[in-house]
């Protein structure tokens, strides 16, 4: 199995859970494609040679961003909307999809880590977190400080959004 | 050179945009907006690394962690308005926000 192979199986993976994504009807069920979708992704990345991007989208996407998005389900109380819309399933059917997907992943995954050939190929064309790194911190140095910047404005304006209105909060209706 | 030719990841970056847009016009639920903006910047990635990798240059792997921190504050601010949105309307539904209508 070769690069590109795998490659265009990460990348029918990726479609596949994005248009699981777009057409689903139950928030969690969504959510869970969603996860393995960006999963997908980074095994494309890892492909193309940028292994500090897969790692950047495993753990910031999937880890920090979708575990986001669970919490605000969490508080949405959706039981409105889902009852009305969706039909309810209780068996095991509804995570058979995501898994059979993961297992693809996580196939090719174990084969590349059999397979030293594969490795030594991929290690060809590598760019690697140092020369990231270097480039961040010289050139790039003020879109770092401005990236900075937003995630504070992000901070902020999340704490403002979120915050209950009460009679103790000012600024009033907004 | 990469194993990989450039035309089929730009493909794959276009694809996964063209399904995230679609999710941004057609879908109500505002949740299923910002999942499908989520979809539409991880393209972008796509793209980017995609780029950075043909050429052997590390600055599209900046600029996919540019955008990485673009989506973590654009999902903060976005859910935030969604739980405001939720908490007064009750509902998730785009189309209850219709009050500047004429």
């Amino acid at each position: 199995m070769t690069i590109e192979l795998m490659f265009y199986l990460a990348g029918t993976v990726a479609v596949l859970a994005s248009l699981k994504v777009v057409t689903g009807k139950n928030t969690i069920h969504a959510l869970l494609y969603l996860v393995v979708s960006l999963l997908a992704v980074a095994v494309c990345f890892y492909l193309m040679g940028a292994p500090f991007a897969a790692g950047l989208e495993v753990i910031v996407y999937a880890g920090a961003i979708l575990v986001l998005f669970v919490f605000a389900v969490m508080l949405f109380n959706l039981n409105h909307d889902e009852v009305l819309f969706t039909r309810q399933s209780q068996g095991l059917g509804f995570w058979a999809g995501p898994v059979a997907l993961a297992m693809c992943l996580l196939a090719m995954l174990v084969s590349i880590i059999q397979n030293a050939d594969i490795q030594d190929k991929l290690t060809v064309n590598l760019v690697d977190a140092k020369q990231v790194g270097i480039l961040l911190y010289g050139p790039y140095l003020l879109a770092v400080e401005i990236a900075s910047f937003l995630l504070l404005a992000g901070l902020i304006a999340g704490y403002h959004y979120a915050r209950p209105e009460g009679p103790g909060s000012h600024g009033g209706r907004s | 050179m990469t194993a990989i030719p450039l035309n089929h990841v730009l493909m794959l970056a276009c694809i996964l945009f063209a399904i995230g847009f679609i999710g941004v016009i057609s879908r109500k639920n505002t949740l299923f907006i910002l999942m499908s903006l989520e979809i539409m910047l991880n393209a972008v990635g796509v793209a980017f690394i995609g780029a950075g990798s043909v050429w052997q240059q590390a600055d599209g792997q900046i600029m996919f962690i540019l955008i990485l921190s673009l989506a973590a504050a654009e999902v903060a601010i976005g859910l935030a308005l969604l739980l405001r949105m939720q908490r007064r309307y009750q509902s998730l539904d785009i189309d209850k926000l219709s009050e500047l209508r004429g």
